[in-house]
């Protein structure tokens, strides 16, 4: 049942998503693509792409991957072994917290997890690449994106626009 | 210090839990927390900043979706465990419709050169985005000689080596964890 499999690999997932979906990327596509050959590359990156696009937690891109891989029911497999493990972790962890907050053990565990994040994040950053046999055109969007963002107050929202206009014209 | 708690002050219903969350999730894109931060804190005053701040940190301490996590806390502390439910669900049900809607057009026109065009287009301002949010964030990493030689460890064992992501994060854990262990008890 793929459905099924769908759910059990998402909840491994989400026990390692520290950084949340965004910094699962990487492993997503070890797992959808090189493991399970449920999609392709070109597949992969367009539903990155599709999430890129839409309102909502960066999550939905679990969702768009269920829904490719099964449908709705694999949609909603995927978003829910995504969300479920930690959501029954923190509500039973939550009345504790109190207690352990500021506890060393824990700063050094958000200590440590910090460059584990970025390194995921640019792991993933390297593998869309990869994964969509970036040109040089596209590669200039891409510089130019790096740029606008760090160095400008402008919203994403617009730069996610204008990377689909030119893409529409074919030059990426 | 009970009378400047925000349970105090208001207590929504399931109903204004469910559209609350739905409104914070249809509001942003490429992530949604700072749309949950102004909503919870200023906008309805469900939790003070300190509160917030507090309750992000085990959010974000924790793996999983963070907002759909704090979503889950908010839901508990004002209506239980059916809070618990209906606030990310409020959060998720709006945002999964577009994306089915989004899907479907994929479906059938996706393998449109033009369609595809767009989608190569976007993957490139995304993918610019994220080498910009991990520049951001390791910006802001404390004790950057020590701690950044981990991330570049991560991209050879990810990127480069594909191992496998829960052995990474056990082993990357154990390493820079532990570091920060012993540094903190140093100071």
């Amino acid at each position: 049942m793929i459905v099924v499999a769908l759910f059990l690999e998402f909840a491994l997932l989400s026990f390692v998503a520290f950084g949340g979906a965004t910094a699962l990327l990487p492993e997503m596509h070890r797992v959808v693509v090189e493991s399970r050959h449920w999609m392709d590359d070109a597949t992969f990156t367009h539903l990155y792409a599709i999430a890129q696009g839409a309102p909502g937690p960066n999550v939905l891109v679990v969702t768009l991957i269920g829904w490719h891989v099964a449908g709705l029911a694999g949609a909603l497999a995927a978003t829910v072994a995504m969300c479920l493990p930690m959501s029954v972790a923190i509500y039973l962890l939550i009345d504790r917290w109190e207690g352990f907050a500021g506890a060393r053990w824990q700063k050094a565990i958000s200590l440590g997890v910090a460059p584990l994040a970025v390194g995921l994040i640019f792991s993933g950053a390297t593998l869309i690449a990869q994964a969509a046999a970036f040109g040089w055109a596209a590669w200039l969007i891409v510089g130019a994106t790096v740029l606008v963002n760090l160095k400008t107050k402008l919203h994403p929202l617009w730069l996610i626009v204008l990377g689909g206009v030119v893409g529409l014209s074919g030059w990426v | 210090m009970r009378d400047t708690s925000a349970t105090e002050r208001s207590r929504p219903d399931l109903r204004a839990l469910f559209f609350a969350f739905s409104t914070v999730g249809l509001s942003g894109f490429g992530g949604v927390l700072p749309f949950a931060r102004r909503m919870l804190v200023e906008e309805r005053q469900w939790l003070t900043a300190e509160e917030f701040n507090a309750l992000l940190g085990l959010c974000q301490f924790l793996p999983g979706p963070n907002v759909v996590n704090l979503a889950v806390v908010v839901g508990k502390r004002y209506q239980g465990a059916l809070g618990a439910v209906v606030a990310p669900v409020g959060l998720l049900a709006g945002p999964m419709l577009i994306v089915f809607l989004l899907a479907m057009l994929y479906d059938r026109y996706g393998s449109l050169p033009l369609a595809q065009g767009m989608l190569r287009g976007v993957a490139a301002v995304g993918c610019g985005l994220l080498f910009a949010m991990a520049w951001r964030m390791g910006l802001a990493i404390k004790g950057k000689a020590l701690f950044l030689p981990f991330s570049v460890l991560v991209v050879a064992a990810i990127a480069w080596l594909r191992w496998p992501m829960p052995w990474v994060m056990l082993l990357g854990l154990a390493l820079a964890g532990g570091l920060a262990y012993i540094r903190l008890g140093r100071s």
